[in-house]
């Protein structure tokens, strides 16, 4: 155990301060700190991507950041997709296409989506597989998930 | 319309695209205490003591328990497929004398803060003495306990004259084949958090999955309370595929732990436990041999086989060892058959089922079989699976053995019939032609094909209730479970279509124990059929509740009522009087509600076929699959889209077990795939396009809708389609020996080949 530390950073717009341990990770603090229980840890070593959120627009494994590393930061999570009872485009093509079965892996695509999307609006299909093949998803075989995400992608130019 | 065979969208998406779905760890209650578990780090060796003071000293300690806290708790039983003689096998909730695998749990450690718990846990010292490992499930049984050998049961499934069939054969065709270690691997881990309600004496346990109900006879008998006291709660799970929601250890520790410390106690597994000790599959060897004539008609089929079970039996018993020998004659006449399954315990973690557990394993097998039946005779694969197709006309078949303790009949089938349509569909002459351009190219590319027969819909029964309320809304109540799959919608598409309301008034309950007293679960590919069925007669049975209490209360003859839009309107007069749904429910003093129950002791066998086309990288040995395609026959689609996922996510696992994944033990029994960076999953840069054809040719005369199975049609043949695939690409039938095909396997079998054809 160590000394916990003050850290302060925005989650989905709301101003988080907390007081934790050093070694916390992001993910943890988003759960159990911020009550955010939206985003999922699968593997707790960076290589699954169900904990994938925005930070500072950039997708982040948050199984590998610690929340100390957050300070000052702006961070999105799933939570912060919808605008009240209107989906995400994201949001809205994956129920659509079926890009999704038990939905844990779930809020790690749409956040990984969202990051690729909004640094690249015209994304190609190959550069989209090759980016998209970041996050495991167990159930769906991913051709759901790369059809809502393209058709996302359609929907967020218009 | 109809609703059903209709692709409507899933009814439970919507928590789950926001962010406000409940998984396990999600389960948060005041007062919670942490559990962590302490594992073996030796494979097998004896347990002479643990030291546990530095644990006991630690500030944030509540308890640490080892096997002496816990020796009034009986071993783990089984839940499917138990045999004479398994009990010695069972196991310890904590490891007791000896540990038989790494990751075995030995202690459990409490804490008020899973961080602390895990300190707190690396302070437990445990004291084993190692022993030699068992590693290999077909070299010679040792002893497993005084007395005991590890060789557990030898399962045979027979029938025929065997001996003439090999006397009188035209060829023999043998081969010894390796099916690798791999499981299911859900995404969400396992997790359980449970409760002891002071104010009512009830402990619930929340994170089940998949069996509830059988959980809690499990966990009552187990800790000897009476079953009107426990509660098992299924909220979101992240994927099943038969290894999650099994009675594992854990589960009875923080139960255990919740009732003796008397506050909640939650534990989540990380990465590295779940894959050393959540149920693995599928390791085994098999030496196979056919007896043919001239045609490439199999006279007699004679397989052996050794299955890596692992440190210990577990809830399935010899299931897995039980369906491979039932399943391995599939689709074909077979006059003479012998299987004979070793299951073997080794020190390793121990195996339970995964998705089509005995099909991959009996498909690989029997499959390859028949492409080298074919090039030993110079025949057309595709010719000598029709010659030994089950007649159209032959149906009902029966087996002359069980399983999963149902007789074998297959109910319904036309396998020639549909392997034609399907290679009409997927252009099979054109796709011969552009691979035979390609090869003379100088490219290395081919294609194999995989038959199969599947079961589904294990009963012997599921209960449903339907309970109309008064304000209009429909619960249905099941005693199954959701593991991901579309329960939810799929149930309330065939309950629409019994009422004739509309999906938006019908709620599904699964996975609860308090709101039925009964229920089966979730595997075996069973809650479409079963469930599914139970919730078309109890429909039936309220829609005439239903007309008949609104006849009362319009004064017509319920024969001249209709259901539109969620009101019951005179048929002949649409406009005239109507009543609403919650109206009706309010005439007749409340609630309306009806139970049914379906029964069977017989299982459906949906069939298909699996079909992929692989390019081999000359110097790397990189297997690349280009294309996969899937033919089912499903009966009846419930929601075409529904099935078409469960194919296309099951045949990404079939890649993933042909070609990366693998729990792969150096020589002293140490796990080396215990990130997921050396358990290799498919992520979408290994996936094509799965190209699924759904057929309705043959639905099941055994339940109402006709429908069969379809959970496991995806991934039944890959592992036989790519074997075949890659055998064609680099031109040696029969070559592919080993699943997965990793690349270093490859570079061994290119090695074995003649310069020239390299």
């Amino acid at each position: 155990m160590s000394e916990r530390q003050d850290v302060t950073f925005t989650v989905n717009g709301d101003k988080h301060a907390i007081r934790i341990e050093p070694r916390r990770s992001l993910a943890d603090a988003l759960r159990e700190d911020c009550g955010l229980t939206g985003t999922h840890l699968g593997c707790e070593h960076g290589v699954c991507g169900a904990c994938t959120v925005l930070v500072d627009d950039q997708p982040v494994r948050s199984c590998l950041m610690f929340a100390v590393q957050a300070e000052g930061a702006r961070v999105r999570t799933v939570e912060g997709l919808a605008a009240g009872d209107k989906l995400h485009p994201l949001q809205q093509a994956f129920w659509d296409h079926h890009g999704l079965q038990c939905g844990f892996c779930t809020p790690g695509f749409l956040m990984l989506a969202v990051g690729i999307l909004e640094r690249d609006p015209d994304i190609a299909e190959p550069e989209l597989r090759e980016a998209l093949s970041s996050n495991l998803c167990r159930c769906t075989g991913y051709q759901n998930i790369l059809k809502s995400v393209l058709a996302a992608a359609t929907e967020m130019r218009k | 319309m109809s609703l059903i065979g209709r692709s409507v969208k899933r009814l439970e998406d919507r928590p789950l695209l926001s962010g406000s779905g409940r998984f396990a760890a999600d389960v948060t209650v005041p007062d919670m205490l942490y559990m962590r578990v302490v594992r073996s780090p030796i494979a097998f060796g004896r347990l002479s003591g643990l030291r546990i003071a530095e644990a006991l000293a630690h500030p944030g300690t509540i308890a640490v328990w080892t096997a002496e806290d816990v020796a009034d708790i009986p071993p783990i039983g089984f839940r499917l497929t138990p045999v004479p003689g398994l009990e010695p096998y069972r196991q310890p909730v904590l490891a007791n004398g000896h540990v038989r695998y790494v990751g075995e749990p030995i202690a459990a450690v409490f804490a008020a803060d899973p961080y602390m718990a895990e300190d707190i846990a690396d302070l437990v010292a445990p004291a084993i003495e190692p022993l030699e490992p068992c590693l290999d499930p077909a070299a010679s049984p040792r002893e497993f306990a005084p007395g005991r050998s590890t060789e557990a049961a030898v399962i045979t499934k027979a029938y025929g004259d065997l001996d003439t069939a090999f006397t009188g054969a035209h060829a023999v065709v043998a081969l010894e084949l390796i099916i690798g270690r791999h499981s299911g691997v859900p995404l969400e881990t396992r997790g359980a958090i449970a409760v002891p309600e002071a104010a009512t004496g009830i402990l619930r346990l929340y994170g089940a999955a998949k069996v509830p109900h059988y959980n809690r006879q499990a966990l009552a008998a187990m800790l000897g309370l009476p079953l009107d006291r426990v509660h098992l709660h299924e909220g979101h799970v992240g994927g099943g595929f038969g290894i999650r929601g099994e009675l594992y250890p854990e589960d009875v520790l923080t139960c255990a732990a919740a009732l003796r410390l008397g506050r909640p106690v939650k534990w989540i597994e990380d990465r590295y436990e779940h894959l050393v000790a959540a149920n693995q599959s599928r390791g085994s060897v098999h030496r196979v041999r056919a007896a043919v004539d001239e045609h490439g008609f199999i006279l007699g089929l004679d397989d052996e086989f050794w299955f890596d079970q692992g440190g210990y039996l577990r809830t399935h018993g010899v299931t897995v060892t039980d369906l491979t020998c039932a399943m391995l004659p599939g689709p074909y006449t077979i006059p003479a058959y012998r299987s004979v399954g070793h299951v073997r315990l080794t020190n390793k973690t121990p195996c339970g089922t995964y998705r089509a557990p005995g099909r991959f394993e009996a498909s690989f097998v029997r499959e390859r079989l028949v492409d080298v039946i074919a090039h030993r005779l110079g025949l057309d694969p595709v010719v000598v699976r029709r010659r030994n197709f089950i007649a159209k006309t032959a149906m009902p078949f029966r087996r002359e053995f069980s399983a999963l303790g149902t007789d074998i009949v297959y109910d319904t089938g036309d396998y020639a019939g549909l392997l034609d349509k399907f290679l009409d569909r997927v252009g099979w002459v054109t796709l011969r032609a552009d691979v035979a351009r390609r090869r003379q190219a100088g490219e290395m590319v081919g294609l194999g094909l995989g038959f199969f027969v599947e079961k589904s819909g294990l009963g012997p029964f599921d209960d449903v209730r339907i309970t109309l309320g008064n304000d209009g809304t429909i619960e249905v109540i099941t005693g199954a479970a959701s593991i991901g799959q579309g329960v939810e919608t799929v149930l309330a598409q065939i309950c629409a279509d019994g009422l004739g309301t509309g999906l938006d008034r019908i709620r599904v309950i699964h996975g609860q124990t308090d709101r039925i007293a009964r229920g089966m679960g979730a595997f075996a590919s069973r809650v479409t059929v079963m469930t599914g069925a139970a919730v078309t007669i109890a429909a039936a049975k309220l829609r005439g509740e239903l007309l008949r209490v609104a006849g009362q209360l319009l004064q017509t003859a319920p024969d001249r009522l209709a259901v539109i839009a969620n009101r019951v309107v005179v048929s002949d007069a649409p406009s005239g009087p109507s009543l609403d749904l919650g109206a009706i429910a309010r005439g007749a003093g409340g609630d309306l509600t009806a139970d049914a129950t379906f029964t069977t002791d017989r299982m459906t066998y949906p069939y298909g076929v699996h079909l992929a086309q692989v390019r081999v990288q000359r110097d790397s040995c990189a297997i690349t699959v280009e294309r996969f395609f899937v033919g089912y026959d499903v009966g009846r689609a419930v929601n075409p889209m529904l099935v078409e996922g469960q194919i296309v996510g099951g045949a990404a696992q079939g890649i993933g077990a042909a070609l990366l994944e693998e729990f792969v033990y150096d020589a002293s029994g140490q796990p080396q795939s215990v990130t997921l960076a050396d358990y290799l999953m498919p992520t979408i840069a290994e996936i094509p396009a799965i190209e699924v054809s759904l057929f309705e040719d043959a639905p099941t005369p055994l339940n109402p809708l006709g429908v069969k199975g379809a959970g496991e049609a995806g991934i039944a043949a890959a592992g036989a389609a790519i074997a075949t695939a890659v055998d064609d690409a680099v031109g040696r039938p029969g070559a592919v020996r080993q699943l997965p095909i990793t690349p270093n396997r490859l570079h061994a079998l290119l090695a074995e080949l003649p310069a020239a054809e390299r």
